[in-house]
């Protein structure tokens, strides 16, 4: 059986972490390699870099984040954040990180997901998926729609649907983000979750709104999560990683707890 | 010097971050030359097991590990590169490998359950590894260390050979996550991204004298 994961998320711009509640008013809080380092020790089972730069011509500041972290830690890590080509999930998966994961470019051109199962295999690919709340439609018949650009352009595309049809493309995993619960500190989004964790059979990192361990812990166990995303609440010193895993782990979910 | 085996097989460059880390002079490389020289040798790799086994013959490596294997220097399988030195794999069509372990590579039946929950395949996370007897490679762990796997394929020893399993772990079935033979090990997990239960490993590894 395995273990449940925790992954804290570090925004990077220019080479720099940031945390955004509600990707705005972004705030420098540190070394995104240093911050790495600091979360292994800790005993993140995984990271995720996710690069918010906005110039295409600074990318290459990410590549050596990439680099410098994986000499450092030796743990997975994925890289999110402007990855539109295979060409651009080659250079970060040589560069160290264990995945990649897309979300806008493959709301755009899913055929993305695809060509990077076949050039790299289906573990290397997570969709990223940012999803809000909306009424039941005939469009939207789960009454969750793909949304991109932070939440402000809504894509047409249910949710639900997209997870399966991620899944049927090749995409290994899939990291849920419910922009209504994201920077709330009030608790993952349990229904779309559950929804989206019943719907497929490849992992699901739990995303937006984790406050307290106790909103890991039911999102792992009654939402049926793979892994828990983790932000604010562990980059500024509120919880440890551990006291985390070792909250969850005493409350009958499994967690690694030797690192 | 440590060889990393490379034929074409996935990403290489994280095992060789690991090692040199541990403080080894380690070199990825496909020239027998340096292959032959080495002191020891990784045999890693991500991928199916025909396109393996494919480039594996296309630059003769499949020679050059057997080789190694008999002439009694420590060989390391990590992940593709532990099921293709079995007999044989179901994957592509019964590819045949190595034959360095006598015993087979099955993919995982589906559905695949665990009590009541149905597991997701590939088998992809932290998961527990029974270590047996007291093999160097594996010394220093703790029953409660876990290791990073990523498969959808797991490797069986042959009915009458147990004794080559050094380790087991479950995933809705039983399978041998380590095997040891002579001057070979292989694990199904990956060490090079394992935390400290890992880097353990590969540590011992880099230490090991057989003693065959």
């Amino acid at each position: 059986m395995l273990s449940k994961r925790i992954i804290p998320c570090l925004d990077v711009r220019e080479g720099k972490t940031t945390k955004g509640i509600k990707f705005k008013n972004n705030v420098d809080i540190g070394d995104p390699v240093e911050m790495a380092r600091f979360y292994y020790e800790q005993g993140a089972d995984e990271l995720v870099f996710y690069d918010i730069t906005a110039s295409s011509d600074k990318r290459d500041i990410m590549i050596d984040v990439v680099r410098r972290t994986a000499e450092n830690i030796f743990i997975p890590f994925s890289v999110g954040g402007g990855i539109r080509t295979v060409e651009d999930m080659r250079r970060v998966l040589l560069a160290g990180a264990e995945k990649v994961s897309v979300n806008s470019a493959a709301v755009k051109n899913k055929q993305i997901i695809a060509d990077g199962a076949i050039a790299f295999g289906s573990q290397c690919i997570v969709l990223g998926m940012d999803v809000k709340k909306v009424d039941v439609s005939e469009k939207i018949p789960s009454g969750y729609e793909i949304v991109i650009n932070g939440g402000r352009t809504y894509m047409g595309i249910d949710a639900l649907w997209w997870a399966r049809e991620a899944e049927r493309l090749g995409a290994g995993e899939i990291c849920l983000n419910s922009i209504d619960a994201d920077g709330t500190k009030e608790g993952y989004e349990m229904t779309l979750t559950r929804m989206i964790t019943d719907a497929v059979n490849i992992p699901v990192i739990a995303s937006g709104g984790a406050g307290t361990p106790e909103h890991i812990r039911a999102v792992l166990a009654e939402a049926r999560a793979d892994a828990g995303l983790i932000a604010s609440m562990t980059h500024f010193g509120t919880y440890t990683v551990k006291e985390i895993k070792e909250y969850i782990h005493k409350h009958g979910t499994r967690m690694r707890m030797l690192w | 010097m440590i060889a990393i085996i490379d034929y074409k097989a996935g990403n290489l460059t994280s095992v060789e971050r690991a090692v040199r880390h541990l403080g080894y002079s380690v070199q990825v490389t496909d020239d027998p030359e340096l292959i032959r020289n080495a002191d020891r040798i990784i045999f890693p790799g991500v991928g199916a097991a025909g396109q393996a086994m494919k480039d594996l013959k296309a630059y003769s490596l499949d020679v050059l590990l057997k080789e190694a294997f008999a002439k009694k220097k420590p060989v390391l399988g990590i992940c593709l590169g532990t099921q293709i030195i079995f007999d044989s794999s179901e994957e592509d069509n019964n590819t045949e490998c190595l034959g360095l372990i006598p015993g087979t590579v099955k993919k995982f039946p589906s559905p695949l359950f665990e009590g009541a929950e149905r597991l997701k395949i590939p088998h992809m996370g932290w998961n527990r590894v029974q270590f047996k007897g007291n093999h160097p490679v594996f010394a220093n762990l703790n029953p409660e260390h876990e290791f990073y796997f990523v498969h959808s394929y797991y490797p069986q020893v042959k009915d009458g050979h147990e004794e080559l399993v050094a380790g087991t772990t479950q995933y809705g079935i039983t399978f041998a996550s380590a095997v040891a033979r002579y001057n070979l090990v292989a694990v199904q997990f990956h060490p090079e991204k394992s935390g400290s239960g890992g880097l353990t490993i590969l540590d011992n590894f880099c230490k090991w004298s057989p003693s065959c």
